[in-house]
């Protein structure tokens, strides 16, 4: 660069930005508590944080959706107010929400072009706007078709539309709101890339996150966040993603549980050959045949999209087997309905807690017994029995470690970790023979993440079959006694724990089969 | 006797009808759908046609002037949608619920006021037909097409007018970004506020024109509750009309050849009972409502308050 003032899209740069002692109050909470926090042109700032540390108000802050009780920010060292999103805007700031702020009937350009005055007056200007999209599409080599409409793009893709509406809008410091939550890894990677080179043109980068290894290798500082007040800043060569788990929740971390030594027993749950549809109407699932044994954990490792949902389902009794057949215990399950499941002691935490663990609208206890509301002690003769409910809650609450108000508490006032306690205290107080647990983790922060996974080395150690599907290697690799890998609908393989290296499980990921096999 | 419909007279006559009694359909469904296009469901239409027909009628009949009774008719039906606006958007009322509303007050309202100030039903003179020049000696095309009053061709104006602001204005791409996702719209400095209100007095506005289309271009009389359900039908033609100007063309056009074509029928005294002839357009707005809604998306965030969430 010539002029090193400039960014490579013709923004001057922001050399500094700063907040000083911002406190934000909403009803009962201190969202915020006296943060200090500050990023400079030509770095990524990370913000760390539990959720519902204030990382997001924070930001939402410094974009101007909240006005903060108390402090100030300064721009290159002098006081501004930012009272809306259009005024951080014409600061220079952007963001990227990690809910992305897209039309998906529009198309990328007409995306780009809202709520911006048009060189034509009260007419759209589609094709300078377009134009200028690949000017800026050009310099970090992203590919974007200014014509395609948002809802025929990748999740991938769509981010990258947000990166250039942020920058088609002057931005010279975005703040990314956990921008690698959505992606595959694959994304993940290239999405760094774009990043680095960013930061070397001069823009400055906050990087919202709860995924440390991210943090430790994006980052060139960080500033960990809880319950609304500020940790420390530091260097991210520094520390070490143990430090910084422990900053994030209090106390020391477990990261690998210890899950001891099990003796496996008798088959539990078999799929014998099984396919099935899947919602595109491709083939979801190809002649998948595994088995899991009681007390043990059998990971599926897979890019997400490749045939985890419909395993999941078909297990589970909510999507039809094709062909082939499951067992459970030795009986011929195959196409019986959730209920008949249920009765067969098979427990599901769905992946999509939200939507298909429980519902929204109904108080915690009523989310407590709805699998087996329609039995004694919660029922008789079509009566619930609010009492016998009402106890089984409580002790559910307090085993369970559930933080809720009471518990008529609506369930979606809870946060993301207590909904996924209330569901996993529901699938397994029951003592089930056998748990399919769906991406049971995404989305949780540290402690809850961890606590759920001990409650699954619980379970295998109690004796049930776990099914652990999960898209994150890590978690994989800390809890399964063996791993299959999940590619296009088919089983790749099925890896022992000692055999099932990162590398090894990447390839099969990818679809290639390394040469030498080893049977489970 | 069904030979009868099929001469040439009568089929231009059914013709030029079919394409009169749009007219009133054609500005309620295009309001409505600037309404529907930003996320806003207003089931008051017909309350705002009674009250925009009452006011044009009244003002045209004590000043005599057509225009200031236009003007009435725009002014009331504005103030209607502000209400509107105000108990939607501010207020985040049910949407199907407050329109319920609004056509109850449009129809108590215009009666009363009817009662109060006329007491009796009185005629004026509307817009006369306008003959194009030319155009309108063209045999058959020129009764059926150019032989209108003023209102009705600014109705079919209306639609590539609306189908220019909503895809070729900055205006039209937020309306619909609103009605789409108005998180979106509002991260990026739009007013969903704003924007919902303009679009709700808009399609008020209008609602009160296609009300003075009726009685002081159409039909020439004030009548209580002489739009007897049209708003609601308007408010199908939006969803008929997969919520584009040339789909709710298509639609208001189909209902009202078909509602023209049972007028004649009665006309000619045709032997098919009235109450079945009469039936015939509702029917066919139900089944074809049946066939075509299951295909097209509405706007996402139809019917839904917009809150800024934490």
């Amino acid at each position: 660069m010539t002029d090193s003032n400039k960014l490579p899209s013709g923004q001057t740069r922001i050399d500094s930005i700063e907040m000083r002692g911002i406190s934000k109050r909403f009803p009962g909470v201190l969202a915020s508590d006296h943060v200090d926090f500050d990023v400079k042109s030509g770095e990524v700032h990370a913000l760390l944080g539990e959720n519902g540390a204030g990382k997001s108000t924070l930001m939402k802050i410094l974009y101007g959706m909240y006005h903060p009780d108390e402090g100030q920010i300064l721009l290159n060292g002098k006081p501004i107010t930012i009272t809306s999103p259009t005024d951080a805007i014409n600061y220079g700031i952007g963001m990227i929400h990690q809910h992305f702020m897209l039309v998906p009937s529009l198309t990328v350009a007409e995306n780009v072009a809202l709520g911006l005055p048009s060189s034509r007056g009260p007419l759209t200007d589609l094709d300078r706007v377009s134009k200028r999209i690949l000017e800026l599409a050009s310099i970090y080599g992203l590919k974007i078709d200014p014509d395609a409409y948002v809802w025929q793009l990748s999740v991938g893709q769509q981010q990258r539309v947000e990166i250039i509406k942020a920058l088609y809008r002057g931005a010279a410091l975005l703040i990314l709101d956990e921008p690698t939550a959505v992606l595959t890894p694959q994304e993940v990677d290239e999405f760094f890339v774009i990043m680095h080179q960013m930061v070397k043109d001069g823009y400055a980068l906050i990087f919202i996150s709860h995924k440390l290894h991210e943090v430790v290798e994006i980052s060139n500082r960080v500033t960990v966040l809880r319950n609304g007040k500020k940790i420390g800043t530091r260097p991210t060569s520094e520390t070490t993603k143990q430090d910084l788990a422990n900053w994030m929740v209090g106390r020391d971390v477990d990261f690998v549980p210890d899950r001891g030594n099990i003796q496996r027993g008798e088959v539990r749950l078999k799929l014998d050959q099984v396919s099935c549809g899947s919602d595109r109407g491709t083939p979801g699932l190809r002649e998948v045949s595994l088995e899991i044994h009681s007390g043990e954990i059998l990971g599926v490792a897979g890019v997400s999209g490749n045939g985890q949902r419909e395993l999941a389902d078909t297990i589970a009794g909510l999507r039809k087997v094709s062909s082939g057949h499951i067992f459970l215990e030795d009986k011929d399950v195959t196409n019986f309905a959730p209920g008949e499941l249920t009765e067969r002691m098979l427990s599901y935490i769905p992946e999509e807690r939200m939507r298909d663990g429980m519902i929204k609208d109904f108080t915690v206890a009523e989310n407590m017994i709805l699998r087996e509301h329609h039995k004694m002690p919660f029922s008789s003769s079509g009566f619930l029995k609010l009492k016998d409910i009402s106890i089984h809650t409580d002790k559910l609450i307090s085993q369970f470690h559930v933080k809720t108000p009471s518990q008529e508490t609506l369930a979606k006032n809870l946060s993301g970790g207590n909904i996924q306690k209330i569901v996993l205290a529901r699938e397994i107080s029951r003592n089930p023979r056998a748990i399919i647990a769906a991406q049971p983790t995404r989305g949780l922060d540290i402690g809850a993440t961890e606590y759920v996974r001990e409650q699954l080395l619980g379970q295998r150690k109690r004796g049930a079959a776990v099914m652990l599907i999960s898209e994150d290697l890590d978690e994989i690799l800390a809890l399964s006694d063996r791993v299959a890998v999940i590619y296009e609908g088919k089983v790749m393989d099925i890896l022992s724990r000692q055999n099932a290296t990162r590398e090894r499980l990447g390839l099969l990921m990818a679809g290639v089969h390394p040469e030498e096999r080893t049977p489970a | 006797m069904i030979s009868e419909l099929f001469t040439v007279t009568v089929l231009i006559g059914i013709l030029a009808s079919g394409i009169r009694l749009a007219t009133p359909y054609l500005y309620a469904s295009i309001g409505e759908m600037f309404g529907q296009r930003s996320g806003v469901l207003n089931l008051g239409v017909e309350g705002q046609m009674l009250l925009g027909a009452f006011a044009a009628f009244y003002v045209a009949l004590t000043t005599g002037n057509l225009w200031l009774g236009i003007l009435a008719a725009m002014i009331v039906g504005a103030l209607m949608g502000l209400m509107m606006a105000f108990v939607t958007v501010n207020l985040h009322a049910q949407q199907g619920i407050s329109g319920i509303g609004f056509y109850l007050f449009g129809l108590g309202m215009s009666d009363l006021l009817f009662q109060k100030l006329m007491g009796t039903v009185e005629t004026v003179k509307g817009f006369p037909p306008i003959k194009v020049p030319l155009l309108s000696n063209i045999p058959g095309i020129g009764e059926i097409f150019f032989s209108q009053n003023l209102l009705v061709y600014g109705a079919y104006l209306l639609v590539p007018a609306a189908w220019f602001v909503l895809n070729k204005t900055t205006l039209g791409l937020k309306i619909r970004s609103v009605g789409e996702n108005p998180d979106a719209a509002d991260s990026l400095g739009v007013s969903v506020a704003r924007v919902r209100y303009f679009t709700i007095i808009l399609g008020g506005t209008l609602s009160g024109v296609a009300g003075a289309s009726l009685s002081i271009a159409l039909l020439n009389v004030f009548q209580q509750n002489m739009t007897s359900g049209l708003g609601f039908i308007a408010v199908a033609l939006v969803y008929f009309g997969g919520w584009r100007p040339w789909g709710v063309l298509g639609g208001a056009l189909l209902f009202s050849m078909v509602n023209s074509l049972q007028l004649w029928i009665q006309v000619l005294g045709i032997p098919i009972p009235s109450e079945i002839a009469v039936m015939m357009p509702y029917v066919l707005t139900i089944l074809v409502l049946v066939i075509t809604v299951s295909r097209v998306r509405a706007p996402s965030a139809l019917t839904k308050p917009f809150e800024r969430e934490d």
